[in-house]
């Protein structure tokens, strides 16, 4: 795949010598003098210096041709300009933005781009994992199907321990996937299945339905 | 008619007076408050601290119930991105935005934006300016 890829600062590198390896044909667009042959250096001669927010920088580096566009600069809105650029102007059938203020996410997709990346979300998940009383950790989003993937602890002092699934609330969109609990190996649930103190429960929900699956699971 | 200006330079503020002057309800955005300088002395209508690429400032910048929205910071892309959100996030009937890069200016009009730049439109004049 002819990838491009606006933007060379730590992201854009990293994201350009990942791609390398798997023997995608790229090409970094950075304004930078500097960074620009920093990266011809480490990567040979794969980035052009220019605005890629700029159609004429765009033609000039064949992005007609291009499968896939990634914006990942440090400003949301020149990662906007960019894959709007090449969306609009270029037809490239993917573009990809990187996002720090998460609220830009859904603005992004109404303005139609392909995906977003909110790094500021992605910190947050994580760290949200290691806090070990956060109720319910996002685990995944699958974005264009509006469900996410999420995993549920149950405290020794919730009220829904020692009930079985069939006696909870549970929301319509919410599916119990995985139990898994202490010393034993990862199981599926059954209506029966009762809770005990300290299971780890992945689910499937909507973001909607998250509050709703948290208390059903926890008790309140 | 009410107004929400984003960008208090040198035509932000002159623009914001101007409407001011003319009895419309005006309300200027921007990210340092040493902007408001550039506004006139007598000038009626707020001026707010505030992004307009945020949703929250726009709100508070009354974005709701404005009737048109005039995108003016220094940053093309940063126009062209308040104006979108304007547009279509929050349905203002009139959005302008200036953008400097002709090209980029050509693209977002075929987009549904109003734009303007005042690189083609200066050098234009300049041109028959210099020819007559």
């Amino acid at each position: 795949m002819y990838i491009i890829i606006v933007g060379g600062g730590e992201v854009g590198y990293y994201l350009s010598k990942a791609l390398l390896n798997e023997g995608h044909e790229i090409l970094v667009v950075e304004k930078d003098a500097t960074r620009s042959g920093f990266i011809i250096d480490e990567l040979g001669s794969v980035c052009v210096r220019g605005d890629g927010c700029e159609a004429a920088t765009l033609a000039q580096i064949g992005t007609g041709r291009a499968d896939m566009l990634i914006a990942v600069t440090d400003d949301d809105e020149d990662n906007l300009v960019a894959c709007q650029v090449a969306k609009h102007k270029f037809n490239v059938p993917r573009t990809i933005a990187r996002i720090t203020n998460p609220k830009n996410e859904a603005i992004f997709k109404k303005l139609g781009i392909d995906v977003t990346i909110s790094s500021t979300n992605i910190i947050l998940e994580y760290i949200e994992e290691e806090v070990p009383t956060h109720p319910l950790t996002h685990l995944l989003t699958i974005r264009d199907k509006g469900l996410e993937i999420v995993e549920v602890k149950i405290p020794a002092d919730s009220t829904t321990v020692g009930k079985a699934v069939k006696e909870l609330s549970l929301p319509p969109e919410s599916i119990l996937s995985l139990l898994i609990r202490k010393d034993q190996k990862p199981h599926l649930f059954t209506a029966n299945t009762v809770l005990q103190a300290e299971d780890q429960i992945i689910a499937v929900t909507t973001p909607e339905s998250e509050e709703a699956l948290r208390a059903a699971l926890r008790g309140t | 008619m009410k107004v929400v200006i984003m960008g208090c330079g040198r035509t932000g503020a002159q623009l914001a007076g101007l409407l001011d002057a003319d009895q419309h309800q005006v309300t200027i955005l921007d990210t340092d408050t040493y902007s408001f300088r550039r506004l006139p002395p007598d000038f009626g209508g707020t001026a707010l601290l505030g992004n307009g690429l945020d949703e929250e400032s726009l709100r508070k910048a009354g974005i709701e119930e404005a009737d048109a929205f005039v995108a003016l910071t220094q940053g093309d892309n940063r126009n062209v991105m308040a104006a979108q959100i304007a547009k279509h996030i929050f349905d203002v009937p009139k959005v302008i935005c200036r953008i400097y890069d002709p090209i980029r200016r050509e693209l977002y009009n075929t987009l549904g934006i109003e734009t303007f730049s005042p690189t083609t439109i200066f050098s234009q004049m300049l041109k028959e300016r210099l020819e007559t």
